[in-house]
This record gives C-alpha cells, structure tokens and sequence, in this order.
C-alpha cells in the first residue's frame, strides 16, 4: 500500500532497517556524471540489514524488496505536491505506484530549485523532475544489461521490472537496485523522456500520497515537532513595523511556574527583509504557560514612523494616486489626445483591502544544537533560503559551512505565501543560541494576523470608451498599491515591472490607444506574496470593468471578453515598451500568451455553466477571466440579492493549465481558489490603526464556513500546451465574478471590497 | 495530578488544572493529532470527545475532564483499520494541506453519533465551527455522506 514517510528520510531508513548505510550516489544534477561512491557503514549496515536500501541519484532509492521511495523536493503546503512529485518520478520509472512511498526533502541545492511558490513546481519543473525518474530507470536498465551480459538497448523497464526484450526473463527493480546503485549515474542530457501518450501514471487518478497519516492525526506539521529538553517560545512582537522595545519588565512573566527565560529578540538593522521583527520572547517548558507568562510582561515600545499608518487616510491617498496620470510603464498610441464621449466612457476606480493568508496552521519552528551542528525543523516553502538565512544568523559561511546547519522541513499547515518568509525559522535559531537550549516557537492566532506579510491594499483606476461594435479604442489604466520590493530594497517607492506584470501592463486587449500607468506609493506595512500576488486586485478591477463596458454597450461580458481579446494571437507587451514584462519567468514559446487560449477557456466555461440561461429577476451570473502562471482561468458565479442581502448560489471554474499530472489536485486547487475567492470578495479585510493591524482571530478577519459555500464546479480544459500553475491562478478570476454577479442580479455595482461593506451576506 | 481516560488508556498528569486539555495533549501526553487553530473556540482544530460529546480542547481547562474519557484523532481508528469517517475522507480525498482536518473528523464523527442520516443542510449546521482555510467543505459534506451510508450498512 502507498505510504508516505513525511517526517524525515533518516527515519525511512531507519524504519526499514538502515541507518546511514546504503550506496550513495552522487550527481543527479544536470552536468554532473559521478562515480558511485560507497559510503563508509555501507558493509557493516549490508550485513545487518536485510532489506538493503540503495539510492538511485538523489531521489529514487530502492529497497531489495522492491519498495521505491522517492524524494519530493518541492514542499507541501496543501497543493498536492507530495503525491504530484513522485508521479512524475515514477512515471519515467515505471514503477508500480503501489510500491511508491514519499519523503519530504530537506533545505539542500543538490536537489535542484526548492523555493514553492509562483504555482512553478510542475510548470518549471516538468522534465527536471521527470528526468529523476529516467535517471533512475537508466541505471536499474544498466545494471540488468550487465547481469544478462547485453547491452542496454535490448533490456526495458516495464512494471517494477527490466524484462529482456523478446524473452519472459526480468528482474524485479529490489533485485537490481543494489547493483544499480553502483552504476556511474548517467548524464541527464543523455536521458530521454517518455511520449505523453505512454504515460500510466501522469495524468491519472492515482491514490494521493499521505492522506491516511492525515486522516489518522500522525502526518507532521511544524506546530508538532517536540525535542527532549525542549522550550516553547511565545514572543510579543513590535505592534507597528520596524517598531522597537524601548524597554521591558518580566518580574511577573517569571513568576507563572514552568517559565524559564524571558529574552529580548535582538534589533535587526534594515532593510528588514523578511528577517524577524524583535521583541521579547517567554520561554517555558510548555505553551500555555509562555503564554500566560506572555501576557504578563510590561513592555514600553517606541512605535517609530509607521505609527501614523492609518487605513482610512491610506485608502484615500491611493484613490487619490490614480486619479491622476502615473509613470507609464506600457502605451500604445495615444489616449490623452482622444476626447471622450461621457455616454460612452466608463471610469471607475477599484478599491481591494488588505488580506491576510490566515493558513490553519499558524507559523512554528525548532531549533537545536546537536553535536556541533545545528538542526532546525521547520514548515516552510523555502528551505534553502531558510537554510542559508539560518548559517547568516549563526555567523556561519554559506558554502563552507553549510554541512553545520540541517534544515528539516515538515507538511505545512496550509501557507499561501506566508511560509515563504523564514523571519519564525530565525526566531527560533536565534532564541536556540541564546538560550543553549532546544526552542521551538510558536505563533499564536493573534501573532499570526497581527504579524503578517500582507496582500497589497490597493487602487486601481480604468477609463475607456466604447465603440460602437463593442469594442474599445482607448483605455487608460493605473495602479497603486505598498511593496513587496520595499521589503528589500527601501528605495521602492512604486509597483515594479514584477507586480506589473501580473493582469496590469500584461493586458491582452486589443487596443488602439492604451496606457498602463503605476502610481508612487509609499509602503508601511510587511508586504508579501499571497496566492496570485498582484492579480487577486489586478484581475478583479480589470474584470469588473470588463463587465461594466459590457453593460454600457448593451452586450454580453462574454462577448466584450471576446471582441476586446480580439483576434487569435500572441500577446507581447513588451513590444509596447513594457520591457520588465516577465510571464512568470517563462519568456519561451512554450508559454507565449495566447489570446486563442483565453477565448477558449471562457467560451468553455460560459458553456459549461450556462451562464446564458435566463434566470430569476433578483438572480444574475457573473463572470470573468484571468491568466497568471501561465494558465488561463475563468470563473463563473451566480448570486441572489434580495432586500440587499447576497446568497452566492452556484459557482464555477474553467482552467487551460496545459497537461495536467495530478487532476484530482487541480480540481481541489480551484475549490479551495473559489472558497478563498468568496472570503475576500464578501467579508475579509485587515485594517489598520495606528500602523497596528487591527484584526486578531476569526471573528474578525473573517473567512468562509461550511454554510456559506455552495455547489462549486471545476471544468478542466484538455490540453496538451507546457504545464501552467494550478496553485494560484483559480483565484483571480473569482472575485470579479461574484462582484459582476451582484451587479446582474441586482443593478448595484460594487467598486469596494469586501462587498459586506455595501451589502448583507445570507 | 489530574486523571483521565485517553483513547481507552488511563492517564494521569501533574500540571496546571487551569492548563486547557490542548495543551496538556499536545505537550504533555505528546499526542499531537489535536492541532491549534485560534485558541479561541473559533476554528474547531482543536476538537476531541469527551465521554462522546464534542469539545474544544482549546477551551477546556483539564480539571474539567478530570475522571472522563477523552477520544482524540489518534484513538478513532480500530488499529489498522480506519473509522468509515476517516476511510470516507481518504476514498473522497478531502485533506488539502490536512491541518483542519483532525477536527473536521472528530466533528463529523460526533455528528453522526447523533444523526445517522444527515441533510446537506445538517451537515452544514453541524459543521459551520470547523473552518478549512484550503477550502475542503464540498467534499466534507460528501465524505460525511458516504460515511452515513457505510456506517448504516454496518448496523
Ligand atoms: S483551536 Fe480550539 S477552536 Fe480553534
Ligand atoms: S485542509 Fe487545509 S485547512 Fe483544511
């Protein structure tokens, strides 16, 4: 039965009855050709163990019983990687996904690209990951041929065997991977790769990996790792950014018995990347009583400059930032020499709130000191950023060192960007050398929303006019939004060519005269990368104001998506002098943006939906569309608004994502895009006061329940293009469908989120 | 010293009788399926049985268990064999990121412990404590339904 083994490969080995043994294999990356390189226990562990283990590469290893675990080097969130990772392997192994077990990989560059975001696991890494498997079936074929004295080309794997080609003879992969194993690992060039038609795993609906652990409350996430001896760590952090504790008094903290220590988080200098941000820490032998410790310390802060950070002033300056000509980053002809018929110019501003990721499992980590190494366990979505950050904050040499710092990761408890930021890995690293001590910390709901990297507020403004085929000749468009950028680099005083990137200057209409302009905006709050980034308030004021110009025209949103996208062709801003347009970091042809695609995917989805039916009077649907990572989405939503109250009754998603290697994943991805679509859309939203984020828990940054979420429907688009991302791009399209729908059924347009503000939600 | 019954086995602790049971599962006992969410009675992460009925471990100070018995996520399976809830949630591959989920079961167990048949409209009363960030509920309410099926089946 597939199994999974999440919490280390130590401990795989270790269940199987090896330790360190084995035959390890250097060389699984691209330009590396290895000899085989017996580790030093390998006979003593030989001898002992029974079932031996031998790896093929990096990620393939495989015991004499014929079990193959395989290495998911990309990290869990939620997304489905664990089971999407070993597929690919497997696949070009062909192996039987019965006999298929999984490890989470540690922090460590020999596995290639770790960092999990940017939805880039599978369309980043397609072959790369493939080739792992190809790497592995290469040597058990090798290792066969020698047994048999042919040569390779007359041996071929085929069901957790390499059978001799004409003859009944095989060995099973247990027989050979020892063998195998001490094979020069071929050079990945030399690999060739599977024809997509030949594929029995990829693409199918295979048996997830690790969803008993779950179901049994054994899987590991970062919130349950414990060490003898180990303290817990509850830090009060500065209410405002870049704040600082002027000074602090923990005579009563001290006296709540199980309370250790009480120490104060070094000031980091700045910029504060995404390093911890201070304070003082309560560290007790158990939670609750750092925490109830916590609560007792007096502390005296110096808020600094953020403290004038309000929402309702901010909000106004970035009405007021579009509402006037920006630095252009895009245009094409001229909108400002047009004069603009008031019938039959729309403008509008949009404005989206603050948000805040609100993962289930608030952010934890644990540190130790073992031997002369240290050891951090840790969910996060960066390990090797996380491990390099951990060997900086130790004083240590980032490639000299780096055999002194093991970065262990665990299932994440849902992230969505946030544990993309390794300032709690750090605090934990750091509270571990102060103290001498095992540390792990743990963040509170509260710490978690009052503490975040949160998505951009921001303001975009839109100006067009349509012409009489329903169409538009001239349309200007801006934004403002706070920094991510800024987070790094100070001097960021406006959105980058990255954020721009992202459904604003990428824009695919076909437009006579067009302007896309950003706004400066000054940054106050820890700004990060929340699923889909810049497109959940790029894609929702584009997609409402698609539907605005469509009701002005007097046809369908449907057909002002088709004639605005306009011909089939593909879409290159840069050649409107948008040169920091970077499609997602994949400017090849593969992902060339494709208008064709996006008409597809909309016509599909209004079809599949039946989004023209003729509903109730007080009922309408809503759509729009968005593509980022290389997908194409669109979404549908159809409402009731009855005596200004809003019931979402139905909803759906349509995704071009090209091949597709785990579909029951991408079919859970875009439920869980429209469940946090209808959070943002209808209630959540982080404010602030007094440079403090106002919110605390679930009860006031709201997000959606069973009873509020109705039917959702997936409708996957067959295709055959370069795997797109799956984990963001369902989100975009989302909110601007509810909004629409609003509109529709009830003639009240909506420019400012979350809808609650303006209307009842049933 | 606080005593109580842990998934069938007798446990006793000495610690703080105001320390809540989430704490003294997760830290003390070392049973670490229970999970923290909001610490605030909001989220049901936190969501074991006492004597049957559904409580917020979060919320509950342990001396209020003392002498009662106490089912978590880990005691729900019959050795290998899953509970038709936690089977139920595997066939219709409900986790997403999983963390919610220890609760979401518990919940649903404790649900249909007092209505084998529940309406959508049931499991939606019943369940609206539980929040799933990822975004799992369509399948919550089918996983809860194919369980009402089986477990009817087998009385
Ligand atoms: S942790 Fe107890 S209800 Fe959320
Ligand atoms: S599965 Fe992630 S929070 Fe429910």
């Amino acid at each position: 039965m597939s199994q999974v083994n999440i919490v280390s490969r130590r401990q795989f080995l270790k269940s199987t009855g090896m330790v360190g043994g084995a035959f390890i294999l250097g060389g699984a990356l691209p330009g590396c050709s290895e000899k085989a390189v017996e580790s030093g226990a390998a006979d003593v562990a030989k001898a002992a163990a029974k079932n031996v283990i031998s790896e093929l590469g990096y990620f393939v290893s495989i015991a004499s019983d014929g079990a193959v675990n395989i290495i998911c080097h990309r990290m869990e969130m939620g997304q489905g990687i664990l089971t999407s990772v070993p597929q690919m392997i497997a696949d070009e192994l062909e192996a039987d996904w019965s006999k298929v077990s999984v490890t989470l990989a540690k922090g460590d560059p020999k596995y290639g690209h770790q960092s999990t975001g940017g939805s880039g696991s599978i369309r980043n890494f397609y072959d790369y990951t493939r080739k792992m498997g190809a790497l592995a079936k290469d040597m058990l074929e090798q290792a066969a041929a020698n047994r048999w004295g042919v040569d390779k080309s007359a041996v071929k794997a085929e069901n957790h065997s390499i059978v001799k080609v004409g003859t009944n003879e095989k060995f099973g992969f247990g027989e050979l991977a020892e063998d195998a194993s001490q094979l020069p690992v071929p050079d990945l060039d030399s690999l060739e790769l599977k024809d997509k038609k030949d594929f029995k795993i990829i693409g199918k609906d295979v048996k997830l990996l690790g969803q008993e652990k779950i179901v049994q409350g054994t899987a590991t996430y970062a919130q349950d790792i414990q060490v003898p001896g180990m303290l817990i760590a509850s830090i009060e952090r500065p209410p405002v950014i870049m704040g600082k504790v002027k000074s602090f008094d923990a005579t009563e903290a001290k006296k709540v018995a199980g309370v250790v220590d009480v120490i104060q988080l070094r000031e980091r200098s700045l910029p504060m990347n995404v390093w911890p941000s201070g304070g003082v820490a309560v560290l007790a032998t158990n939670t609750w009583a750092a925490h109830q410790a916590r609560q007792k310390l007096k502390i005296e802060w110096d808020h600094g400059a953020n403290a004038a950070h309000n929402t309702e002033a901010y909000k106004k300056d970035l009405m007021a930032n579009v509402s006037k000509k920006g630095s252009v980053a895009r245009s094409a002809g001229d909108v400002y020499a047009h004069e603009y018929d008031p019938n039959k110019t729309v403008e509008a501003t949009y404005f989206m709130p603050y948000h805040h990721h609100m993962s289930m499992e608030t952010p934890a980590a644990t540190a130790y000191q073992e031997g002369d190494k240290w050891v951090v366990w840790t969910g996060t979505q960066t390990p090797q950023w996380g491990k390099r950050m951990v060997l900086e904050e130790l004083g240590l040499e980032p490639e000299a060192d780096a055999d002194k710092v093991e970065l262990n990761t665990t299932l994440m408890g849902g992230a969505f960007g946030r544990k993309g930021k390794n300032d709690f890995t750090i605090e934990a690293v750091e509270l571990a050398k102060a103290t001498g001590k095992p540390v792990k910390v743990v963040w509170t709901r509260e710490d978690d929303v009052k503490h975040g990297f949160y998505h951009a507020t921001a303001a975009n403004y839109y100006k067009a006019e349509v012409s009489d085929g329903g169409k538009a000749d001239n349309w200007i468009q801006r934004v403002s939004h706070p920094q991510i950028a800024w987070m790094f680099n100070p001097a960021s005083e406006a959105p980058d060519t990255g954020a721009m990137s992202q459904s604003f200057a990428d824009n695919p209409f076909d437009l006579k005269n067009l302007s896309c302009e950003a706004a400066k905006t000054p940054t106050h709050l820890r700004i990060g990368w929340l699923r889909a980034v810049h497109n959940i308030h790029n894609a929702y004021a584009m997609g409402c104001f698609v539907d605005e110009l469509a009701a002005k025209s007097g046809i369908s949103t449907q057909q002002m998506w088709l004639n605005l996208l306009g011909e089939d062709r593909v879409i290159d801003p840069t050649t409107q002098g948008f040169e920091g347009w970077n499609n997602y970091g994949n400017n090849d042809e593969a992902h060339a943006l494709s208008t064709a695609r996006m008409k597809n995917t909309i016509n599909y989805l209004c079809e599949q939906a039946g989004v023209n039916e003729k509903t109730a009077d007080n009922e309408g649907w809503g759509i729009s569309y968005a593509t980022s990572f290389n997908s194409y989405a669109a979404a549908a939503t159809k409402v009731r608004v009855v005596d200004n109250k809003v019931e979402v009754l139905e909803m759906h998603t349509a995704i071009d994502c090209g091949v597709v290697v785990t579909p029951d994943r991408v079919k859970s991805q875009m439920e869980g895009a429209m469940i946090m679509g209808l959070s943002i859309a209808l209630k959540s939203e982080i404010t602030v006061k007094d440079g403090a984020v106002e919110q605390g828990n679930f009860h006031d940054y709201v997000v959606s329940r069973i009873n509020e979420v109705p039917e959702l429907n997936v409708h996957m688009v067959d295709s055959q293009e370069a795997p797109g991302g799956v984990g963001e791009p369902g989100l975009p399209p989302i909110v601007p469908s509810i909004v629409n729908a609003i509109f529709h059924a009830s003639g009240i347009r909506i420019r400012e989120l979350p809808v609650n503000k303006t209307l009842t939600i049933a | 010293m606080i005593s109580f019954t842990l998934n069938k086995e007798k446990v006793s602790y000495d610690v703080d009788p105001n320390m809540p049971l989430l704490y003294v599962l997760r830290d003390v006992a070392q049973k670490t399926g229970t999970k923290f969410g909001c610490g605030a009675g909001q989220c049901g992460a936190c969501t074991v049985h006492v004597d049957g009925t559904p409580i917020r471990s979060c919320l509950t100070p342990v001396s209020a268990i003392a002498d009662k018995s106490i089912t978590t996520i880990e005691g729900l399976a019959d050795g290998e064999k899953l509970h038709p809830v936690q089977q139920a949630w595997v066939d219709n591959n409900v986790p997403q990121c999983g963390y919610c989920q220890s609760g979401q079961i518990m919940s649903a167990v404790a649900l249909l412990a007092e209505n084998a048949s529940p309406s959508e409209a049931d499991i939606e009363t019943y369940m609206q404590g539980n929040i799933c960030r990822c975004g799992t509920y369509p399948r919550i309410k089918k996983a809860i339904q194919q369980a009402a099926v089986q477990m009817q089946e087998v009385k």
